[in-house]
């Protein structure tokens, strides 16, 4: 499989990266030189194999329904979750408006 | 009094506890070695106040007579990947420029309350994606090694710390830190070790908390330490590892006493040399020195045994479709919306400022990642690219799993070549992930691995040998490793240019 | 019931209908954080690092809401599985602080179930329908923007981000907005009994995506258009006419239905296309390489099946067979969970305080509770106050009547005084006179009195005139000021009247 530049385009717009025509142009190549050169892991016969599901053989570990258990992971910290935003106002993060 | 930053963790450590010297001497010593080194351009941050507070606090305890912390007395340098509180963390991008984090990660957590001491934050390749420290948006690292022309006169080329820890491994090695963190991906450690004549371990996937370190790619993401030799870098991972309850990935197990329990005697081990690792484009004198490590593993106790992994060459290329895969998906929090740097062009809404910002904000090596990573996720190519590498990754795991019922630890080259120079391989991303063909089976499967340095090139460039253990076993991958050491007295170090 | 038709120039319509209703789990913290769920918080209070997708923030799952999800599986007879797993749904948004929803989609936690659904809420007992359920996944709710704020910006709030979700698929099995609503109202009836949603649409913890298509009957199944978020069952039934009605005309009108997200505007009662949801169709699912699997052992299996309640529909039948109440009873009673607790703690106390078993007095209980008790509350308005309304003093009243000490309109009046003062029912039948009398000495006496006073009418009774009988019954009552207890002025003048 090989990608154009309308897919390349595409992935740009899915990826949420301003790309201009150059840069574009540029990348179709390498991402073709990339992706065909991942493609030999289709010689690989898999017949039976699951996909990894994770690197170390466990399940997930769950935790307690506590508020705050933890400070680190808990609410109530305003101050620092607004502490680097480039514009917050009245509490809130503000962004460009949003037409839905 | 010899030079404090000639010493390393083990000695730092041991000569505070007794009293030789004052960790504030060590920590004003390495300060200023840090100060001096800007060519080198390992430190972006300097922090010698953390470093001085963490000295006085040890020297404190000493003069009270308790008991010293592990790392009592030890200034490291951290790696620009972790959050540390209060102190910028960009990942080397420019879309965290300014980013401040207000929480500490886990393993810098442990390390500081282990003693150790901040001198500053290191540079690395932009979000870890690189295998020479060429992607920082902050300038490439130079790494402190030169290289010497057939008269053996150095030359004036900056050559590649490795990456994408080349400012750990350029800091450790031109003695500016005598330990420093390490995020291993792909290589990330054991590379640049390799590349600089220091030595770094990756432990086993969920050993060290992911909590708080910015997510490269979260199943292949592990923190290891980087020093001058095996024992400190045992010493080190100690106070690093650890379960937390944080990191839904982490190992719910004790940390041993790997310091305590080091040996370089290797009697009933059995050591394997897979086959599958000669490949075309491996120097001639990385081959000879895979056999002399060999030979000093022989000369330790062990057996050695030549052993396969059939399916080693996939590793690399399912590395690349996993990897950018999980990195699309991690790297898509940086929007400008609640940190880092915001592209507002005129007239934008929030779609094009994501666009915008993602636009200026990430550099091309970390674009290039994640439009394959976007790519391979795609509707109607999912199956084809990415459940494909996950069953081959669970293939190369299975290979492990065979391989283990024929010996204990894996010796193979750390990486295919010696450092090269800076811009030398930059024209082709191809050439540039073989870099990392020896490191990235290990990663993909989640095993401890580490590189020592064995000797140097004709060029006189450091060269590396890895060893790769099973999941859980990083004491026997140091015990190999200090076998090694042992045996290659590895003396060398750079000459100061800088 | 008539089946539901869109008219359309071209002939009927049939509509088809699915939904996804995204429900809010019960729990304190949220899916991944230990931020408070609580509806109503200062803008971006309970919120964590973790909920804000700072670099480096990881998530761990919590264990009530598994639990939940799996128990109310366990409720629609669904499949549970034991093993799951987390995917990432990954889209730009400014309510999406990771930029990717973790959800499940290749492995839910919960499979194939079906829910019994009555299709008139007039008439309960009438026959239902079986609505099949596809699938439950627990998920992450969004952010929440705000447009209004501030004439150039939205403002952002993350106190939902984070919070936990169940999204209880259905198969496309209704065919009307009644259908849909009836459907509703029994998934909320069950998510309540078992407790692991409150169902409160108007705070949002409970919302329905509702997936609409046409076809002439009979025919292949049309594009459907999902429109999200519709937060009452009045509006679910309005989208459905209005999606219904315009698929209809466009197709009619020689267009073709776009498989689309859409929004419900409620002011207007129309749908119109989502213009933010552009690459809705690439979400680039892939397992959440920061969670390992859910794996469920039995211990956990099993307590949440112990700890499931009797279900509407197992309590509707045993309030038939058992208790003996009539279908429509059985129906209304068991339809919300705090009607059927409030009727079997009036059961309880009632069985006791009259020492008879629940089965001989449920009927009264049950038209208590339907219609006595609500009549009185209602009149009574401000007036009520609830706390006296326990159900020991409701049975208190019943008992009275069981007794005949009160009669129906006198425990009314007990029930009111009770409700306004909190007094004790069998005072305030005593010192407000609100007794019946069973002294059959002195009714015998009243009707020798009415009967000799009334020779005439007497006569004309034993001459076949029957309808007197109500006379005697009346005047009776009447010289006893109200107080006999029927039952007895009935048998005694029966005897007296030969
Ligand atoms: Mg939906
Ligand atoms: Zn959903």
């Amino acid at each position: 499989m090989s990608v154009d530049k309308e897919q390349v385009r595409k992935i740009a717009g899915l990826a949420r990266i301003a790309m201009s025509d150059d840069e574009i142009d540029a990348l179709v190549p390498e991402l073709n030189n990339i992706l065909g050169w991942v493609e030999q892991l289709g010689e690989v016969d898999v017949t039976g194999i699951a996909p990894m599901a994770s690197v170390i053989p466990s399940k997930t570990l769950l935790r307690e329904d506590v508020i705050n258990a933890d400070p680190q992971t808990g609410g109530n910290v305003r101050d620092k979750v607004l502490a680097n935003a480039p514009v917050a106002e009245h509490g809130f993060f503000a962004v460009p408006k949003v037409i839905e | 009094m010899s030079d404090l930053t000639d010493l390393g963790i083990k000695q730092i450590r041991d000569g505070v506890r007794s009293g030789e010297f004052s960790a504030r001497e060590v920590a004003e010593a390495h300060i200023d070695k840090v100060a001096a080194a800007k060519p080198l351009n390992a430190f972006l941050i300097e922090t010698p106040d953390h470093a001085l507070a963490a000295a006085d606090s040890a020297d404190k305890a000493k003069a009270a007579g308790d008991d010293l912390a592990p790392l009592a007395g030890v200034p490291i340098g951290m790696k620009d990947l972790f959050c540390t509180k209060g102190v910028m963390a960009r990942s080397c991008s420019q879309i965290l420029e300014g980013f401040t984090p207000q929480y500490e990660s886990t393993v810098s957590g442990k390390l500081f309350a282990a003693g150790a001491g901040m001198l500053g934050k290191l540079n690395m390749d932009q979000f870890a994606m690189g295998s020479s420290n060429e992607t920082s948006a902050y300038g490439n690292v130079v790494s402190p090694w030169r290289r010497s022309d057939a008269n053996g006169n150095k030359a004036n080329t900056d050559m590649s710390p490795g990456g994408s820890s080349g400012g750990s491994s350029s800091a450790v090695s031109a003695r500016l830190c005598p330990g420093a963190t390490g995020t291993d991906t792909g290589g990330s450690i054991r590379q640049p070790a390799a590349f600089t004549g220091i030595s770094g371990i990756k432990p086993t996937y969920g050993r060290c908390s992911r909590w708080g370190i910015i997510a490269f790619s979260s199943s292949l993401d592990q923190a290891g330490s980087m020093a001058r030799d095996v024992t400190d870098c045992a010493i080190m991972l100690e106070a690093m590892a650890g379960y937390d309850p944080k990191d839904a990935t982490s190992l719910d197990a004790q940390v041993p006493n790997w310091e305590a329990a080091l040996s370089g005697d290797l009697k009933g081990k059995r050591v394997g040399i897979p086959k599958e690792y000669r490949i075309d484009g491996t120097s001639e004198e990385i081959n000879a020195l895979w056999d002399q490590g060999a030979q000093w593993l022989r000369d330790a106790g062990a057996e050695v045994v030549e052993v396969s992994l059939p399916h080693t060459q996939y590793a690399l290329p399912a590395y690349y479709i996993i990897a950018p895969a999980e990195a699309s998906s991690n790297l898509a929090r940086y929007d400008g919306v609640r940190y880092g740097a915001r592209e507002l062009p005129e007239g934008a809404g929030l779609q094009d400022m994501y666009a915008a910002t993602r636009a200026a904000g990430f550099g091309d090596e970390v674009k290039r990642r994640i439009m394959i990573g976007t790519y391979v996720l795609s509707a109607g190519f999912y199956d084809a690219y990415y459940t494909q590498a996950q069953k081959v990754r669970a293939l190369i795991a299975r290979d492990f799993e065979r391989v283990w019922e024929h010996c204990d630890v894996i010796l193979t080259p750390t990486a295919p070549s010696a450092s090269f120079g800076l811009g030398e391989k930059t024209d082709d991303p191809l050439s540039m992930y073989l870099n990392d063909v020896f490191a990235v089976p290990a990663s993909l499967a989640g095993l401890p691995a580490m590189s020592v340095p064995g000797g140097l090139s004709s060029e006189g460039l450091p060269l590396g040998l890895q060893i790769v253990g099973k999941a859980m076993d990083e004491q026997g991958v140091l015990n190999a490793g200090l076998a090694i050491e042992q045996r290659a007295s590895f003396t060398a170090r750079p000459a100061q240019w800088w | 019931m008539s089946e539901y038709r869109i008219q359309g120039a071209t002939g009927e319509w049939e509509v088809i209908i699915g939904l996804e209703v995204h429900a809010q789990i019960t729990t304190q913290s949220k899916l991944f954080s230990g931020a408070a769920t609580e509806f109503g918080a200062e803008p971006n209070t309970q919120v964590s690092l973790v909920d804000a997708a700072m670099p480096g923030m990881l998530p761990v799952p919590n264990r009530e809401c598994i639990r939940q999800a799996v128990r109310t599986g366990m409720a629609i007879n669904a499949e549970i599985h034991k093993w799951s797993r987390f995917d990432r749904k990954n889209y730009f948004y400014a309510d999406l602080p990771q930029g990717y929803q973790i959800s499940q989609l290749y492995h839910p936690i919960v499979g194939e179930g079906q829910i019994e659904v009555s299709l008139d809420e007039k008439k309960p007992d009438a026959p239902g329908k079986t609505i099949g359920i596809e699938r439950i996944h627990v998920e992450q709710d969004a952010g929440k923007l705000m447009h209004d704020q501030h004439p150039t910006m939205s403002y952002v709030d993350l106190n939902r981000s984070g919070v936990a979700l169940m999204e209880i698929v259905s198969r496309p099995d209704m065919r009307s907005p009644l259908e849909a609503a009836a459907y509703v109202r029994k998934l909320r009836s069950i998510l309540r009994y078992v407790g692991s949603c409150d169902g409160n649409m108007e705070q949002g913890s409970m919302r329905a995506d509702v997936n609409v298509s046409v076809r002439k009957p009979g025919e292949e199944l049309g594009t459907r258009t999902e429109t999200k978020n519709v937060n009452s069952m009045r509006f679910i039934a309005q989208v459905i006419e209005y999606e219904a009605q315009r698929q209809v005309d466009v197709i009619e009108g020689g267009g073709a239905i776009v498989q689309e997200t859409r929004l419900f505007d409620p002011d207007k009662g129309e749908t119109r296309s989502m213009r933010s949801k552009e690459d809705a169709h690439d979400y680039r699912y892939f397992p959440d390489p920061d969670l390992l699997p859910v794996e469920l052992d039995e211990a956990f299996l099993e307590e949440c099946r112990q700890s499931l309640p009797e279900l509407p529909d197992a309590k509707r039948a045993r309030y038939e067979g058992e208790l003996g109440l009539t279908a429509y009873n059985a129906a209304v009673l068991t339809a919300e969970v705090d009607t059927a607790q409030r009727f079997e703690a009036l059961l309880v106390s009632t069985a006791t305080a009259i020492g008879k078993p629940e089965a001989k007095i449920a009927t009264q209980a049950a038209n208590w509770i339907l219609s006595v008790a609500p009549g009185v509350i209602k009149s009574l308005g401000d007036d009520a106050n609830l706390e006296h309304n326990s159900p020991a003093a409701n049975a208190a009243i019943l008992a009275m009547v069981d007794k005949g000490s009160v009669s129906g309109s006198q425990a009314k009046q007990v029930y009111e005084i009770l409700l306004k003062t909190g007094r004790e029912p069998s005072e305030i039948a005593e010192t407000e006179g609100l007794q019946q009398t069973s002294d059959t000495g002195a009714i015998e006496a009243v009707i020798a009195d009415i009967l000799a006073k009334n020779e005439d009418k007497v006569a004309q009774y034993k001459g076949g005139k029957d309808k007197l009988f109500g006379f005697f019954v009346g005047q009776t009552m009447k010289a006893m000021q109200g107080k006999a207890n029927p039952q007895i002025v009935n048998e005694l003048l029966k005897k007296a009247l030969g």
